[in-house]
Order: C-alpha cells, then sequence, then structure tokens
C-alpha cells in the first residue's frame, strides 16, 4: 500500500526568485518523512510540485516507480499520491460524511452515475466512513462542513485525503491553527497511519514533528540543507543555527 | 477591390472601433478593479445618444449636445452607482448580470415610454457636413472627426493613466485591488470615480454616434455585446487592449461586412453566398473572439493580476 | 406524510405541479383555452429553466446563451417539418443530436474561460447562432416561419394543444423526478462539488473540466427539448428565441426560483411569466416595472423562492430539517461570496511564498 516518492533536483523559479533550488527528496515506503523550515522555504511550492499543481521548471517526481513528473494533479491523486491543503479546502454545502465520500469517489469509482446516489455507494461510502471515523468525526459526520468548528475543518481536511484510499500522503501543516488538545488528537492519529501509508508532512509544530518522523528534512530557501534522523537533525549544528537555534528545543 | 474604396472602409473600421474603445475603456475598467459585470453600459451610451439629440435639437449647438449628453450620463451613471452598482461588488457576477440587465430592460423601455419605438433621426452639424479628402478619397467629415475625437480621448487616457496619481491608481488597481484598498485608499471613492468616467465615455460615443447609428431604444445591447467582445479580446482590465482591440474588431466587423459575402460569392453559388454571407460577416466578430479566446483565454493584452 | 405537508418547500412545489395538471380541464371547462396555453408555456420555460439550473446551479456555470438551445431545438423541429418529416421520434433524435453536438463544441470552447469571460464567451455563441438564422431566408429568416408539420408520437399531435400539455407537463415532471435524483448521484455531487471547490475535485482524483462540461451539453439538449415543445405550441419558429434577452430571462427563472434547487425553475416560471401577464393586463409597457423588479431581486439575493420556503419550512418545523440530516436539501450557491472561500478564522499566518 505505501509508495516510494523520489524528487531528482526539481527548480522553481519565479522571476529571478530561485523558490525551489534543485531539490532531490527520497522519500522511503512507509516511512514518516517530515519537512522543516522557516517560513518562506517554499515548502508548499514545493508540495504543489510534488502533487502537480505546479510544474517544475527541471527536475523530475518519481512516485511509486513512476516518473509522474508531467502527470496532471488528478492522475497522480488517482495513483495514491493525495494531498492535504494548508488552508483548508472542502466542501462547505456538504456534510462530513458528502465530503469524504466524495473524496473517496475517484478511487473506488467513477463520477458518470446519474441517478443512485451517492451515498449508496458502498465502497465509497465505507472507505470514507473508515477516514471519518479515524479523523474523529464520526459524532458529526451529518454536520454540513461550513458548520464546523476550526479544528474539526482541518481533521475534514485530513478525513478527505485519508478516504481517497492513497498510498502517499502530502501533508500541508495538518496542525496549523490547531490548539495542543486537536494536535496531540492529529499526532496520534497520524501515529496510527504510520508504516499503512507512505506520509510527507510539511509542519511547524515541533513536538509532532520529532515524536513522530522517522526521517527529517531541512529547506531553508528553497534548498534541501539536511536529511536525517530526528536525533540526526537535533544535533547539527548547522541546522540549529538556521532553524531550531530560534526554538527552544 | 478599388483603393478607395478600401481606404473608406478601413475609416469606417477605425471609426466603428474608436466608438467601440470609448465604451470599453470604461467598461474594462469597471470590470478589471472591481470585477463588475456592467451590461447596463450600453443604457449609458443610449442615454448619451438621447441627450445628445435632445439637446441638439432644441438649442441647435452640437457642442452644447455633446458637453449636456457628457454631463447626463455622468449624472445617470453616478445615481446607478451609489444606488444599485455600489452594492452589489462583493457579489457573484451572476448578481451582476442579473442588475443590470434588470436595467437594461428599465432603461430600454423608459426611452420607448418617452420618445417611442421609432429611431430618432439626428442631423449631422453644419460645420462637419462636408468631406475632407485623402488619397483622393472624399470622406465624411463627421466620421473623420469622431475618429479624431477618438484617438484624442486614447491619447489623454494613455496620459492619466501613466502620468496621473489617479492614473497610477487605475494600474495598482487592476492589478492588485485588495492592496489598494489596504494602502488606505478610499476604494468606494476610486470605484464611484471611475464608473463616472466610463459613464462620461459612452454618453460621448452615444452622442457622437447619433447622426451615424439610430437613436432608438435597444440600441445600447448591440454595440455592447460588441464591447463585451472587445474586452475579453483585448484583456480584461486592459486599457492598452482595449484599444487595440476595439481597432482590431471595428477593422473585421466593417471589412468582414463588405468582403465576407463577396468572397462568397467568388467561391461558391449565388444563392448560397447571398444567405450565408450577412450571417457570416455578423458572427465575425464573435469568431474573431473564439478562436482568440481558444489560443489565448485571457485576452491579447492581459493586465497580469496579483 | 405529516412531516411533507407541514413542509412549505415540499409542499408548495407538489400542489403547484398538481394544480397545473387540472389546468387543461379547468380550461375546458370554463371555455378558456387561453390558460392551457398560457400554462403550456410556463412549462416549457420550466423545462428550460431546469435545463439551465443543471448547469448553472448545480454546476455554476453562468451561461448567458442558453436561448441558442431553446432555439436550436425549435428549428430542429421545423426545419424537418419544411420538408414534410413529422414523425415526432425524429424530431426528438435531431433535437437531441444537435443541441448535444453544439452544446459540446460551445462548452469545449468556453470551458476554457471562466468568470465574465464564460458569461461573454457563451452570449457571443447566442448570438452567432441569432444572427444564423436571420441569414436562412429559405426559413423565413427574420420573419421566422411557420411548422408545418407538428410532432407525432405515438398517435398524437404535439401541434395539438391538449396533447402537448400534457406531455409537456409529464416531462417536467419525470425531468424533476431525475433531478431529484442526479442531485444526489455521484455526477451531481461531483458537479457541485466543482462549482463550490474545482481545486479540490482535481486533488481528489476527479476532472471538473470533463463533469462541467458534460453538465454543459445535457442542459443544452434539456432546453432543446423544451425548444422542441415550443416549436409545437406555437406552430411557429423565429430567431427572436435566440435573442440575448431570452437567455437573460432564463437566468432571472432560475434565480427567482432558488438556484441549484429541483422546483426552483418551476417556481422561477411561473412568478416570472404569470407577473409579466399581470404586468400586461396594467400597460403595454411592462417592461419598465419587470426591470425594477429584477434589480430588486439581484440586490435581495438570498436564495430565491425555494430559499423563502426553505427559512419557512424551519419555522413549521422549529429550527431542524424535518428529514433529519442537518444537511439543507435545498440551495446551492445561494450565499453571498463574502461567505464562499474555505478561509480560515483561525489568522494562520504563515504566508507561505506558492
Amino acid at each position: 500500500m505505501a509508495a516510494a516518492l523520489t524528487t531528482h533536483s526539481l527548480v522553481m523559479r519565479y522571476g529571478a526568485l530561485l523558490v525551489t533550488d534543485s531539490v532531490s527528496l527520497d522519500v522511503r515506503p512507509g516511512e514518516l518523512h517530515a519537512i522543516i523550515g522557516p517560513n518562506g522555504a517554499g515548502k508548499t511550492t514545493l508540495i504543489n510540485q510534488l502533487s502537480g499543481e505546479l510544474r517544475p521548471q527541471s527536475g523530475t517526481v518519481n512516485f511509486d516507480g513512476r516518473d509522474v513528473t508531467l502527470l496532471p494533479v488528478d492522475r497522480r491523486a488517482r495513483a495514491g499520491l493525495l494531498r492535504s491543503y494548508q488552508i483548508t479546502s472542502i466542501f462547505e454545502e456538504f456534510s462530513v460524511l458528502e465530503n469524504a465520500t466524495l473524496a473517496a469517489l475517484a478511487a473506488v469509482g467513477h463520477p458518470w452515475k446519474f441517478w443512485r446516489p451517492l451515498l449508496s455507494d458502498a465502497s465509497a461510502v465505507g472507505a470514507a466512513n473508515e477516514a471519518v471515523s479515524l479523523a474523529g468525526l464520526a459524532h458529526v459526520q451529518d454536520v454540513a462542513a461550513g458548520e464546523l468548528a476550526y479544528g474539526q475543518r482541518r481533521q475534514l481536511e485530513l478525513a478527505m485525503t485519508l478516504a481517497a484510499k492513497p498510498s502517499l500522503l502530502l501533508l500541508d501543516e495538518p496542525m496549523a491553527g490547531m490548539s495542543p488538545q486537536e494536535s496531540h488528537a492529529v499526532t496520534e492519529l497520524l501515529r496510527q497511519l504510520k508504516g499503512r501509508y507512505t506520509i510527507l508532512l510539511v509542519e511547524h509544530d515541533m513536538d509532532a514533528v520529532f515524536s513522530l518522523a522517522d526521517r527529517i528534512s531541512v529547506l531553508v530557501y528553497g534548498k534541501l540543507m539536511f536529511t536525517g534522523t530526528p536525533d540526526e537533525i537535533r544535533e547539527h549544528p548547522e541546522v540549529k543555527a538556521v532553524y531550531l537555534g530560534e526554538e527552544a528545543v | 477591390m478599388a483603393a478607395t474604396l478600401l481606404l473608406a472602409q478601413f475609416l469606417n473600421g477605425l471609426q466603428y472601433g474608436v466608438l467601440l474603445f470609448l465604451l470599453a475603456a470604461g467598461l474594462t475598467l469597471v470590470f478589471g478593479i472591481m470585477s463588475f459585470v456592467n451590461l447596463a453600459h450600453g443604457s449609458l451610451y443610449m442615454v448619451g445618444a438621447y441627450a445628445g439629440a435632445l439637446i441638439y435639437g432644441s438649442s441647435e449647438s452640437f457642442a452644447l449636445a455633446l458637453l449636456g449628453a457628457v454631463v447626463v450620463s455622468l449624472v445617470v451613471g453616478m445615481v446607478l452607482e451609489l444606488t444599485i452598482v455600489s452594492r452589489l461588488y462583493r457579489r457573484d457576477h451572476l448578481d451582476h448580470v442579473l442588475a443590470t440587465f434588470g436595467l437594461v430592460m428599465f432603461f430600454n423601455e423608459l426611452v420607448r415610454i418617452i420618445w417611442g419605438p421609432q429611431p430618432l433621426f439626428v442631423q449631422v452639424p453644419e460645420a462637419l457636413s462636408g468631406t475632407v479628402t485623402l488619397f483622393g478619397l472624399n470622406y465624411p467629415a463627421y466620421r473623420f472627426a469622431i475618429i479624431a475625437v477618438g484617438l484624442a480621448v486614447a491619447v489623454s487616457a494613455h496620459l492619466v493613466i501613466h502620468k496621473t496619481r489617479l492614473g497610477m491608481l487605475i494600474r495598482a488597481g487592476a492589478q492588485y485591488p485588495q492592496m489598494v484598498s489596504a494602502l488606505g485608499v478610499n476604494i468606494g471613492l476610486l470605484n464611484a470615480v471611475l464608473f463616472g468616467l466610463g459613464a462620461m465615455l459612452a454618453g460621448l460615443a452615444g452622442a457622437m454616434a447619433g447622426p451615424v447609428l439610430s437613436v432608438q431604444s435597444g440600441m445600447g445591447e448591440s454595440v455592447l455585446i460588441a464591447t463585451l467582445v472587445v474586452i475579453v479580446i483585448g484583456g480584461i482590465g486592459s486599457i492598452k487592449g482595449g484599444l487595440y482591440a476595439s481597432l482590431i474588431v471595428g477593422l473585421v466587423d466593417t471589412f468582414g461586412r463588405v468582403l465576407l459575402p463577396m468572397w462568397l460569392r467568388q467561391v461558391a453559388e449565388r444563392s448560397l453566398a447571398d444567405a450565408a454571407g450577412p450571417a457570416l460577416a455578423s458572427m465575425s466578430v464573435y469568431l474573431l473572439m473564439a478562436v482568440v479566446l481558444a489560443l489565448r483565454p485571457q485576452g491579447l493584452f492581459p493586465v497580469r493580476r496579483s | 406524510m405529516n412531516s411533507f405537508l407541514s413542509r412549505p418547500s415540499a409542499f408548495v412545489p407538489a400542489a403547484v405541479a398538481a394544480a397545473l395538471a387540472v389546468v387543461p380541464f379547468a380550461a375546458d371547462a370554463t371555455g378558456q383555452p387561453f390558460w392551457l396555453s398560457f400554462f403550456a408555456r410556463i412549462l416549457i420555460y420550466a423545462i428550460a429553466a431546469s435545463a439551465l439550473n443543471l448547469a448553472l446551479g448545480f454546476g455554476g456555470l453562468v451561461s448567458f446563451g442558453h436561448a441558442l438551445f431553446l432555439g436550436l431545438g425549435s428549428y430542429a423541429v421545423a426545419l424537418p417539418a419544411a420538408h414534410g418529416v413529422s414523425d415526432g421520434w425524429l424530431h426528438l433524435l435531431l433535437v437531441l443530436g444537435s443541441c448535444g453536438l453544439l452544446a459540446l463544441l460551445v462548452g469545449a470552447i468556453s470551458l476554457r474561460t471562466s468568470g465574465m469571460s464564460f458569461i461573454m464567451i457563451t452570449l457571443a455563441f447566442a448570438q452567432m447562432g441569432y444572427f444564423l438564422f436571420v441569414s436562412l431566408k429559405a426559413y423565413g429568416g427574420d420573419d421566422g416561419m411557420a411548422v408545418s408539420a407538428t410532432s407525432r408520437f405515438l398517435g398524437l399531435d404535439l401541434g395539438s394543444a391538449g396533447p402537448l400539455y400534457a406531455v409537456s407537463w409529464l416531462v417536467l415532471l419525470l425531468l424533476s423526478w431525475w433531478m431529484t435524483r442526479l442531485r444526489s448521484s455521484a455526477f451531481g455531487m461531483a458537479l457541485r462539488g466543482a462549482r463550490q471547490n474545482s481545486r479540490r475535485v482535481q486533488a481528489m482524483g476527479l476532472q471538473p473540466q470533463r463533469i462541467k462540461l458534460a453538465a454543459f451539453v445535457l442542459s443544452g439538449m434539456v432546453c432543446g427539448v423544451a425548444g422542441m415543445l415550443l416549436a409545437n405550441m406555437n406552430a411557429y419558429v423565429s430567431p427572436s428565441t435566440l435573442a440575448w434577452t431570452v437567455s437573460g430571462e432564463l437566468i432571472v427563472m432560475v434565480v427567482l426560483g432558488g438556484m441549484g434547487t429541483v422546483y426552483g425553475p418551476l417556481l422561477g416560471a411561473l412568478v416570472f411569466l404569470g407577473l409579466e401577464e399581470v404586468l400586461k393586463g396594467y400597460t403595454e409597457h411592462w417592461m419598465i416595472v419587470m426591470g425594477p423588479l429584477i434589480v430588486l431581486m439581484a440586490l435581495l439575493g438570498r436564495g430565491g423562492l425555494m430559499g423563502l420556503l426553505e427559512r419557512l419550512d424551519q419555522l413549521f418545523v422549529g429550527g431542524r430539517d424535518a428529514a433529519g440530516d442537518g444537511v439543507s436539501a435545498g440551495n446551492d450557491g445561494a450565499a453571498d461570496k463574502t461567505a464562499a472561500p474555505a478561509e480560515d478564522q483561525a489568522g494562520e499566518a504563515s504566508w507561505q511564498p506558492r
């Protein structure tokens, strides 16, 4: 189920600004690989290149043994490469369950059904239920997404990514703006998911990152500075200076 | 085709294009900066035409008629902006379409009530009733004057946009509306000023068009649709794009109506050519737009939005 | 049954549909055939508005050119009829085929744009159609032409008032039933999702552009069917059916009734055309009242007539949707733009360069 993701010398420029500086990333199957770096390091831009929303100027993205560099977002998603958004991107008018079921649709079937209700599709609803339960939203599954509290919306964001039967999860700051309790819940959820899926996690929450990650990559000014285990990262002098030096670790 | 005839059609195309530019300039700004779809722009043009006709009829002074038309259109435009348009800026395009559609209906019926459904006849002013001679062609002076006025407006527009503070706000607003507002500029006032300027230009176009096109209920719509095509081709929010596109559309439409039936008659049999010719001629502008959008959906000179 | 009667949003449309079913008998009994054609026209426009609702209400596609399909559908009957073809099934086939193909072409090009450009280009295509039919002198041109052979199906002749009314009513009923199912079907949900958040739909592995195109094509075909009925009802076709004002009126009906609801288009058509008739009774210059009313409607927003009925629902059932699920069965996209994009209130500061 869990797939590998590698990139070779990804380059992304905006005019004269080099946002992604020859990034070669290696995410092993089943690992939880975190990306950290100061604000402005280009983390979301990198995720966008991995998910397919941005086309790099040069370099390749390999997923599950295939070169997906030229594949559009939806093709990558159907292949199992799914992402969650830093700024919650859900369907406000639909219920939690409807959101998740729609998310599962492409993975288990297709949208070209014009009569039977979406929610009568057993495999889609099954996948949705599982994801919604994992995310801790089963008790609000019929509430319209637009009416959820902020933390619940973030959880729905995650649930939708899970419902689509991923083999790799690109998570862009899933804990953004959450309270400590909420972050803790998400951390435990991610711990449960480890091994089952490959996870590439962009996060600022250092507690979560250090407790979850198998390996951590540090991105500074678009450049992948160092990759290592949490312990290695903790001790790395350059990393400490550039990034961790600003925080009490 | 004879050279003088070509020249005449070229000038006609320019004249039409220049009228379109006067309308497009206001419309593209209102759309580009406030993202407001204003179908009632054609009604402001019509209001200008009727006001011009009325004032010219009673005062015998065409200059006064033009001035009056501009003032009336400005007033009507400002009333619309203050009462209706300003409430709709934050809404969907759909709401804009609906509201301005209702306004179009209202204005068309209003002029029909006051002046009846028959077109109004407007005399070409005495001073411009002669011809000018260009390269052996005797071209109506009035039409030439329209071209001159239009180009003068285009030059002034360029100066305003690139050399004044207002112009700077316009350019900034077209690229990044929220930022302009965040910088403390009274965006409500700016919107009103722009809407008013657009209304004035539309009124001027309407008043000038009086002697050459027919002044009647519904006259705004055909020219409005052509204007919308111009804006889409030129690039929404771009005055430069609006200028080039209006000249292109003006020329394509004019030449299309003259040349297409001629060419068709040469390649197809007469009855087919006579049937298809006018249709293709009217469609030529839309076909142009479809092609431009198929190849370059943002238009020819798009404003680069942040 | 109890909850059905106590919910205005379910009861009122049902009552309207039932009342419409009775019209032919009432018109016959009172000797006023005018009402038959008046309400037939409402049914036909309700079908056309429902078709537009699929693209606009469900899909968020602001098409200002749906009169194109209404007109094409009517000419797809008139043209063969002019050559002696009166087989209703053949007419239907031509209507669906021509409208489907045209909608595919128009949709494929138009969907390359969005926002105002989309509105404009759909308008432009309708204009092209208008000028095309005006130029067909052999088929009436500007004046239009009579339909010399109305559609015959299974022993029925749609050219006569009774069968036309019955078929129109039935078509509207079946269409509404399908719309109800479609709305919550996989396709319908994906389409409505694409309206709310196209980016997310794609990130999930679906293809929002294809889904929107399919909706546009279906919408065009159904609108064509309305055109076919129109041609039969009037026994006449004219390019004025393709006027941009007709496209505008269809949009008004959809929004007035309640965008994205199933019965909105019927209510919208009924109220709009009914109001037009009432105003016409007072003055030939009824548009001077209708215009400002439309402006008012745009300013007020708030989900149209169905939205109103749904709010009445809450009064009757006490704050919670009677069906038990917390999700409104009604309005799509009725909210202000200001409520829309999925922006978080937590004030998350990290403004990442994208």
